[in-house]
C-alpha cells in the first residue's frame, strides 16, 4: 500500500477480510464511499475459507429458523445470477433413513414450501438413480435447490469488484488499536505482519467484519460484544463421491452434510463450544475424525473406502443479539450493530452473525447504516450487479462454445476464474506448463494470481487458484510454486521459508487423517524435499499461524 | 476408535497413485508427442476431473497406446492404463470411424481377406492402392500391411493334425489368434509340431473369436465383450476337459488374462491361471523336468529378442529368452526395452504414424547396429513393425525353437512313438 494513499481520509474502514467484510467493501465502494479493506492475514483465512463451501438452499433451516431459510433461498437465487462462476448448481438430498423415521421428513417438506424453497419428494428409488452414491438404505428424499459455492473464489471476486469500485486493499494488517477522538472512532492503527512496520488509516465509519475475531476488536475500541466461539470439524475427500449435495433429513447434527466442491467433496461437521482462548488453535482430533467418518458412511457408504485428503476445523462466531452477558439470547441470523446507539462509541459498525450463504445481505445491512452515518442515499446494487468473473462476456461466450477443444487446465482454470479466464496467457507452451498438476493450475494463472490477485506467498496462491488442493498437497507444485513467487519477490531466503511454511501447512492438515495412502504420499513429500532437496524442518519459521490458513 | 480409520482404505484403484510421475517417464508416448499429456495426468490426475464433470474428459488420451509400460513403472500398483482405456471407452465422443471399424475386426477382415488371399496381397501392395487407402481411410501409405495367406490355419489342423492328436495321453488348448488363422499358419503349424515333439497333444477351442484387442483399443467395446464372452466359453470348456489354453501371442493372452476383466469388466478369475503363453509353459515343462528338447548341431544363427510392451506387463520375457538360450547353435542378443511403437492397429493409422516411427526408433537403431540374422518377438504386430522398419526378419520363439528342433530325437526322449 502505497504512503500517499494512507494520508488520506477514508469514508469507510472495513475491517475482516472474509467474504462478509469482502461483500461490505464491495458495496461501500459500490455506493461511492471512499473504501479501505483491512485484513489480518489473508482474505478468506478464517471461518470463510474453513466450512463445508455449501450453497444452501436453506432447507436445513426450514425448520428450526424460518427466517433464516427464507434469506438463505433468497440469497441462494441471487449468488446463482451474480456469482456464477462461484458456483456449481448441483442441486441437493434430504434422506432419511430408516434410522431417523419419516417423522421430521414429513414436516419437513410443508416447512421448506413455507419459507419459499422448492422442495419436491422424490421416491427413494428415484433418487438412488440420481444420486448413486446415497445410501441404498433410504426410506424417504427431498430434492431441493442446494449446490456449492466456492468460497475462496467468492471472497476474491468481491475484493476485485471493491478494488475495480475504488476501495484500497490491504492484507497481512492487523489492528493494535483505535485511533479515538473523544467518543468516536475516527480510525485505526495496524501493525504489519510482513515487517513489523505500523501505521495508521483513518475513516469515518469503521465496520468490524473481523468474526469471531471481531470480539477481540470490540474489546480493543472498548466495547463489549458476546460471542461464543463453537469449533466445526470437516474432512476433505480426494475426489467426488457424491454428484448432488447429501444432507441427512433430521435436525441438524454431526456430519449430515456431504457437499461435492470443485474436484473434491467435504463431510462435516462437528460442533463444539470451545474457549474464546482457543480459536486460534483448530486441531482436528481422533475422536472427531472418527465421529465424521462413522456418521459420514450412513449418508454415504464409499466414504469408507475413499481416500481421506485432510481434516480442518472453523470457528463458527455464534453472538448474544445484545449485552446480555449470559449468552442466553444467542441467534444465528445476522447481527448489524450500531456501537452509537447500543454504546455510545460513535462511527463504528459490527456486522456478524449470519452465514456465508447471507454474506452479501449482511453487507448491504451494514452498508445501509453506514451510509445514513455519513448522510448518502445511494441504492445497493450488489444483487443485481454480477461480479468480476461472473460478467456474460464475448470473450467468455467464445471460450465456452470451443470448451471441448481447451486443455484440461484452460478448462479448470475456466471454472476457477469465469470470464476473467481471458486475462490468463495461454498462448505459449512456457505459460501452457503445468505449476499444480493435480489441480491444473499453469504458470499462466499462478502470474495471473501473483498479479492481480494479492498474492504474497503460497498459502495465498493456494486460495487464489487451488495449487496444492490436491491428491499430493503440494508434494509436486510447492517448490514450483515457491519458484515463481522467487522471481517477483527476488528474495531466496523469504521464498525457502515460505516454501517450508506452506509444506508445513499441508502437513498440518493431514496428520489427522495420516494413514493409508495419505501416509505413503506425506513420506514421499518429505523424502523429497528433506531427503532430496535438504529441507531442514528444525530451520522452518513458520512465516503464518499454520491453523489460520 | 482407530479400526474404522484402519479399514479406510481406499478401493479407489487410482488414489493409490502417491503422484511420484515416474510412469510418465516411462511412457513412450509422452517421449514424442508433447500433445499427450502423460499417463498419471492422462490417468489418475484425469481422473478425478472427469468425476468431477465428463467434459473434462481430454481427446489428446487418444494417443495412448494401451502398452502398459505406466503400469510396469509404478511402484504402488495403479492400473493407469486400465484407467485410461476405460476413460476413452467411458467418456470418448467420436465414435469409431468406418477405417477404425474395419482395423478393429480382424475376424471379418481377415475371413473375407483369405478367401481372396492372392488378389488381396497384390492389391494392398501396390502403391495407388495404398495412396487412396491414405487419402480416404487414414490409413498410412507407409505401412506395409500383413500378407493374407489362403490357407486359414483352422482347415489346415482339420486337415493335417486333428487326426493324429487322440494318440497323445495329455493336451492342450491352442489359442492361435486372428495372425495365425489369417496370415501367418505356419506358427500355428510350428507350435503343433513342438508340442506333438514333447508329447503333448493340441487341441483347438469350440469356438475362437478375435481376443478383442483391436476392438478395445478402437472402443468397439460392444463387439469385443461380445467375442470375449465366447471365448471365455470356450476356454471354461477346455478347462474343464483338462486342457490349459496356450497361445502364441503375448498380446492376445495378456488381453484374455487382463484386460477381460480390467476393462472389459467380466468375470475370468476361474480360467485366468489355465490361459498361458506357449514359451511359459514350455519352459515350465522342461524346468521341472517333465520334457526333454534336443536341438539340431548344425543350427547357427544370432538372434535378438525383442519384448513386446505385453510380455514386458506380463513379466513373462524370462521365459522366452531361457529357452532360445538352450538352443546351442543360438547366439541371442538382448534389447533394451523399448516400446516398437505399432501398439496394434495405432502405427496404421495416418495420423499417428509418424509418432508410432518416432517412438520405434531407438529399438530400430539398436537392431540395425547389431549383426543379426533375425529378430525374435512373442507379438506378431512388433513382428511387422520391426520388419518393415529394420528389413530384418523377424520370428515367434516358438517358430525359431520348431527349425532349431531335432524331431526326432526329441521325440524319442519324451517317449513319444
Amino acid at each position: 500500500m502505497k504512503d500517499a494513499a494512507l494520508k488520506q481520509e477514508y469514508d469507510v474502514i472495513v475491517i475482516g477480510g472474509g467474504a462478509t467484510g469482502a461483500g461490505t467493501a464491495r458495496d461501500c465502494a459500490m455506493r461511492g464511499l471512499k473504501t479501505i479493506l483491512i485484513e489480518r492475514l489473508d482474505f478468506t483465512a478464517g471461518a470463510t475459507g474453513r466450512n463445508h463451501g455449501l450453497l444452501h438452499s436453506g432447507a436445513r433451516y426450514a425448520h428450526t429458523d424460518p427466517e433464516s431459510a427464507s434469506e438463505c433461498i433468497k440469497e441462494n437465487m441471487i449468488l446463482k445470477r451474480i456469482a456464477r462462476h462461484c458456483i456449481e448448481e448441483t442441486g441437493g438430498l434430504f434422506v432419511s433413513l430408516p434410522e431417523d423415521g419419516l417423522d421430521y421428513h414429513a414436516a419437513f417438506i410443508q416447512d421448506c414450501l413455507k419459507a419459499g424453497i422448492p422442495a419436491e419428494e422424490l421416491d427413494p428409488k428415484e433418487a438412488v438413480r440420481v444420486e448413486p452414491s446415497v445410501n441404498p438404505e433410504i426410506i424417504g428424499a427431498v430434492k431441493v435447490p442446494d449446490g456449492s459455492v466456492d468460497p475462496f473464489r467468492l471472497t476474491t471476486a468481491n475484493v476485485m469488484a471493491a478494488r475495480m469500485n475504488g476501495a484500497d486493499i490491504m492484507t497481512y494488517q492487523e489492528v493494535t488499536g483505535f485511533i479515538k477522538d473523544g467518543t468516536r472512532i475516527v480510525g485505526v492503527k495496524l501493525r504489519s505482519h510482513r515487517d513489523g512496520s505500523e501505521t495508521e488509516v483513518r475513516g469515518r465509519v469503521t465496520i468490524n467484519a473481523a468474526g469471531i475475531w471481531g470480539h477481540r476488536l470490540a474489546e480493543l475500541a472498548g466495547v463489549r460484544l458476546n460471542m461464543y466461539p463453537a469449533k466445526g470439524s470437516l474432512l476433505i475427500f480426494g475426489h467426488r463421491i457424491n454428484r448432488m449435495v447429501l444432507n441427512r433429513c433430521r435436525k441438524p447434527g454431526d456430519a449430515d452434510i456431504l457437499v461435492p466442491g470443485d474436484t473434491i467433496c467435504v463431510i462435516g461437521t462437528t460442533s463444539t463450544r470451545i474457549p474464546y482462548d482457543q480459536i486460534d488453535n483448530m486441531e482436528v482430533n481422533p475422536e472427531e475424525v472418527d465421529l465424521l467418518l462413522r456418521e459420514g458412511v450412513k449418508l454415504s457408504p464409499a466414504m469408507a473406502w475413499t481416500r481421506i485428503l485432510r481434516a480442518y476445523a472453523g470457528v463458527r462466531p455464534l453472538v448474544a443479539s445484545d449485552d446480555d452477558p449470559t449468552g442466553r439470547s444467542i441467534s444465528r441470523g445476522i447481527v448489524c450493530i450500531d456501537h452509537e446507539k447500543r454504546d455510545g462509541v460513535e462511527g463504528f459498525i459490527t456486522i456478524t452473525g449470519g452465514k456465508l450463504m447471507t454474506y452479501r445481505l449482511m453487507a448491504e445491512e451494514a452498508t445501509d447504516m453506514a451510509c445514513r452515518k455519513l448522510g448518502v442515499d445511494r441504492k445497493c446494487q450488489t444483487a443485481s450487479v454480477p461480479l468480476p468473473g461472473s460478467e456474460d462476456t464475448d470473450d467468455d461466450r467464445k471460450r465456452k462454445s470451443h470448451i471441448i477443444e481447451l486443455s484440461t487446465e484452460q478448462k479448470a482454470a475456466g471454472d476457477r476464474h469465469g470470464s476473467l479466464t481471458s486475462k490468463i496467457v495461454s498462448d505459449d507452451d512456457a505459460a501452457d506448463a503445468l505449476v499444480c498438476e493435480c489441480e491444473q493450475v499453469s504458470v499462466g494463472e499462478v502470474n495471473y494470481a501473483i498479479e492481480e490477485l494479492h498474492v504474497h506467498n503460497l498459502v495465498n496462491l493456494r486460495r487464489r487458484t487451488r495449487l496444492g488442493m490436491g491428491t499430493c498437497q503440494g508434494e509436486l507444485c510447492a517448490c514450483r510454486g515457491a519458484g515463481l513467487l522467487e522471481r517477483h519477490d527476488k528474495c531466496t531466503q523469504r521464498s525457502l521459508d515460505d516454501l517450508a511454511s506452506f509444506l508445513d501447512e499441508r502437513w498440518h492438515g493431514m496428520y489427522p487423517v495420516c494413514w493409508g495412502e495419505t501416509l505413503v504420499e506425506i513420506q514421499f513429500t518429505s523424502w523429497l524435499y528433506e531427503g532430496v532437496c535438504g529441507l531442514d524442518p528444525s530451520e522452518v519459521k513458520v512465516t503464518e499461524n499454520p491453523t489460520q490458513h | 476408535m482407530m479400526t474404522l480409520q484402519q479399514q479406510n482404505i481406499s478401493d479407489n484403484n487410482f488414489e493409490s497413485c502417491i503422484k511420484c510421475t515416474i510412469c510418465t517417464v516411462y511412457c513412450p508416448v509422452t517421449a514424442v508427442n508433447p500433445d499427450y499429456p502423460g499417463p498419471k495426468q492422462a490417468g489418475p490426475d484425469g481422473e478425478r476431473y472427469r468425476l468431477k464433470k465428463p467434459l473434462f474428459y481430454d481427446e489428446a488420451l487418444k494417443y495412448c497406446l494401451n502398452c502398459k509400460r505406466c503400469e510396469v513403472a509404478c511402484p504402488n500398483d495403479v492400473r493407469i492404463g486400465d484407467i485410461i482405456q476405460s476413460a476413452r471407452i467411458k467418456y470418448g465422443r467420436h465414435r469409431p470411424s468406418l477405417r477404425d471399424s474395419m482395423l478393429a475386426d480382424t475376424d471379418t477382415v481377415g475371413t473375407m481377406a483369405s478367401a481372396f488371399a492372392p488378389i488381396v496381397n497384390f492389391t494392398l501392395g501396390l502403391k495407388p492402392v495404398k495412396l487412396i487407402m491414405d487419402a480416404v481411410l487414414g490409413i498410412d501409405d507407409h505401412r506395409t500391411f500383413p500378407k493374407y495367406s489362403s490357407l486359414k490355419f483352422e482347415t489346415w489342423f482339420r486337415k493335417n493334425a486333428a487326426p493324429s492328436q487322440d494318440k497323445f495321453k495329455r493336451h492342450v488348448a491352442y489359442f492361435h489368434g486372428c495372425y495365425v488363422n489369417y496370415n501367418y499358419p505356419q506358427l500355428g503349424m510350428d507350435f503343433v509340431k513342438v508340442f506333438n515333439a514333447v508329447g503333448i497333444g493340441v487341441r483347438l477351442l469350440d469356438k475362437e473369436k478375435c481376443c478383442g484387442v483391436a476392438k478395445i483399443a478402437n472402443r468397439c467395446v460392444k463387439d469385443a465383450t461380445r467375442d470375449a464372452e465366447i471365448n471365455l466359453r470356450s476356454i471354461r470348456e477346455a478347462v474343464g476337459n483338462g486342457c490349459d489354453v496356450m497361445l502364441t501371442s503375448s498380446t492376445c493372452c495378456f488381453t484374455i488374462r487382463d484386460e477381460y476383466s480390467h476393462v472389459l469388466k467380466l468375470d475370468n478369475k476361474d480360467v485366468r491361471d489355465h490361459v498361458s503363453l506357449a514359451t511359459r509353459e514350455l519352459y515350465r515343462l522342461v524346468d521341472e523336468g517333465k520334457v526333454k528338447l534336443v536341438f539340431r548341431k548344425d543350427f547357427h544363427k544370432r538372434v535378438a529378442y525383442h519384448v513386446p510392451c505385453h510380455m514386458e506387463k506380463l513379466g513373462w520375457g524370462i521365459y522366452s529368452t531361457t529357452l532360445m538360450k538352450m538352443i546351442p547353435g543360438l547366439d541371442l542378443v538382448r534389447l533394451d526395452p523399448h516400446c516398437c511403437g505399432i501398439a496394434g492397429t495405432y502405427g496404421f493409422k495416418k495420423e499417428y504414424y509418424n509418432y508410432s516411427q518416432a517412438i520405434g526408433e531407438p529399438l530400430f537403431r539398436q537392431i540395425l547396429s547389431e549383426k543379426l540374422d533375425s529378430v525374435a518377438t512373442d507379438c506378431e504386430t512388433c513382428k511387422w513393425q520391426i520388419e518393415m522398419s529394420t528389413g530384418l526378419p523377424v520370428e515367434n520363439p516358438i517358430s525359431l525353437i520348431a527349425r532349431a528342433l531335432d524331431v526326432e530325437a526329441t521325440m524319442k526322449a519324451n517317449g513319444v512313438e
